[in-house]
């Protein structure tokens, strides 16, 4: 089996752009990955799309009706928040099988304002506030809340991964928001669903982003192994049964078999990575999958947003990018958005940001349902 | 028929006669418990092995929101909880006759089940529903 390798990437500036279509928004980012590595449209073997909101609607067709109608397979996937590393591992998956040299993944998404979740069924009348509440605020208050009763976990403990990833995104320019949230800001902004505020809920945004994969020999043949990002692991797991996961969906164990089997495909531990990019959809989330992914051992998460080692300069960055509460979540496009970010620091081309001598690094992201999707990519020249 | 409720989810059963309960099923192979019926076990995969059971009325509080936000007309705030039942079986529901901070809720308080109207909500046939709700229980022995 070859290995595969990225390289080409890009993103748009996350933002909100009602005027625009959903091919429109995902055909930009394809543009600008394709552009990353020189390459056309014409060079594209086969197409991976993910999208949530239009996803029986053809998003991936409609985007080469914008940038070239080659004619070339495309397959339009949807996984959730998942989607995005989706499409990307369905790309290496193609590679990984010799079936393709070059293919394109792009993650898209526009949303609406306001609370993602149901209202409940359409049988009979809405459950919502009735059998406790379905929100997305709520119900990763509920799981951040079981770490609490476990570890006591404090308001302000889960608070602070908002100040950390605020603070990130001042320097990324390509992130929604650039505003510094101190504590006691981000503490006394609107409670949504204790503990989760405001400002601890990821950002409601449109974006894409997207990639272009290559076999090993195709990366050599062109010659672009200077700026080429290995793909160490892919990895996907769906939820395994746990007892309360009809009434709490569980995260953490997807999670835990996700990490576990990406670190053993890719021959490293969580001590070697350089930086995380993982699914802040909620401050309450991040404290979890600091432990999920083995960044500290159980129970030890709040001492490490404490003492500061998953802030840009600690010993393990977390969501430089300012991650989805303050980069935002378009959720198709977040899973390629943070292969993104690991990549722009492998290739020491992230500027302020930059952690600095980054050789490894893991993405992590989790579609609610639910399914967890783990990559571990390292710099290859 | 009767003005009898119906019931606002699937696992709460309404009877003629008797007090409401809550139904889950369990599987004679591996023990997992769920709520309502089902064929198939989704630990286990067990075909024929599941067997239906009331479950109790009783439980503590395993974790828990406190909702301020949520959807247009919801009446807020409301404290969503995630309850494990004695003997088996988590449900979640509203916490109710319990002040909605986190000084009051606290982990492991022993709980209630009690049935209740469903908040006034009709469906679109005009129909009332019988909701559960949890409340706290004052420590005992
Ligand atoms: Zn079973």
């Amino acid at each position: 089996m070859t290995d595969a390798y990225v390289v080409g990437i890009d993103m748009i500036r996350f933002g909100r752009f009602p005027d625009r279509s959903v091919p429109n928004l995902g055909a930009e980012a394809a543009l600008m990955a394709l552009d990353d590595c020189g390459l056309r449209i014409q060079d594209m073997q086969a197409f991976y799309c993910g999208n949530l909101g239009q996803a029986n609607r053809m998003v991936g067709q409609r985007i080469l009706k914008e940038i070239g109608q080659t004619g070339i397979p495309v397959v339009n996937v949807s996984n959730a928040c998942a989607t995005g590393a989706t499409a990307f591992r369905e790309a290496w998956i193609s590679v990984r099988a010799d079936l393709y040299d070059l293919v394109l993944a792009v993650g898209v998404e526009q949303m609406g304002k306001g609370l993602l979740g149901g209202p409940g069924g359409s049988r009979g009348i809405p459950k919502e506030g009735l059998l406790g509440s379905g929100t997305m605020p709520a119900v990763f208050a509920e799981a951040g809340m079981e770490h609490s009763r476990k570890h006591g976990t404090t308001f302000e403990q889960f608070a602070k991964i908002s100040v950390k990833n605020h603070h990130h995104s001042t320097m990324n320019p390509k992130a929604m928001y650039q505003v510094e949230t101190p504590l006691d800001t981000v503490m006394n902004s609107e409670m949504i669903s204790y503990p989760n505020t405001k400002l601890m809920c990821s950002v409601n945004v449109d974006g894409s982003a997207a990639a272009v994969l290559a076999s090993e020999r195709k990366v050599r043949e062109l010659g672009l192994m200077d700026r080429a990002v290995r793909i160490r692991a892919s990895v996907m797991t769906s939820d395994p049964w746990q007892e309360r996961d009809l009434v709490m969906p569980d995260v953490n164990t997807c999670t835990r078999n996700a990490a576990s089997d990406a670190y053993e495909m890719a021959g490293v531990g969580p001590r070697d990575l350089d930086l995380v990019e993982l699914h802040d959809c909620f401050a309450t989330a991040e404290m979890l999958h600091y432990e999920n992914l083995g960044l500290c051992s159980d129970g030890e998460a709040g001492r490490l947003i404490d003492e500061g080692e998953v802030e840009l300069g600690g010993r393990v960055p977390v969501n430089v990018s300012g991650g989805l509460l303050s980069k935002g979540h378009p959720l198709g496009a977040t899973g390629i958005a943070n292969i993104h970010e690991v990549s722009t620091h492998l290739r020491e081309e992230a500027g302020v940001r930059q952690v600095e001598g980054a050789r490894i690094g893991l993405t992590h992201v989790i579609g609610l349902g639910s399914c967890c999707g783990v990559h571990i990519l390292e710099k290859a020249a | 028929m009767s003005n009898r409720p119906l019931p606002a989810a699937d696992y709460l059963v309404v009877p003629d006669e008797g007090d409401p309960y809550l139904q889950g099923s369990r599987c004679s192979e591996c023990d997992a418990v769920f709520l309502g019926d089902r064929a198939v076990c989704g630990r286990c995969g067990g075909r024929g092995t599941m067997r239906t059971e009331r479950l109790s009325d009783r439980g503590i509080l395993y974790s828990y929101s406190i909702v301020h936000r949520s959807f247009p007309g919801i009446v807020v705030p409301f404290v969503s909880a995630v309850v494990d039942l004695d003997g088996g079986g988590t449900v979640k529901g509203n916490l109710v006759d319990v002040i909605p901070t986190p000084e009051a809720v606290v982990f492991d308080m022993p709980v209630q089940v009690v049935y209740r109207d469903a908040l006034g909500r009709l469906d679109s046939a005009g129909k009332r529903y019988l909701a559960f709700f949890f409340t706290p229980l004052p420590e005992t022995s």
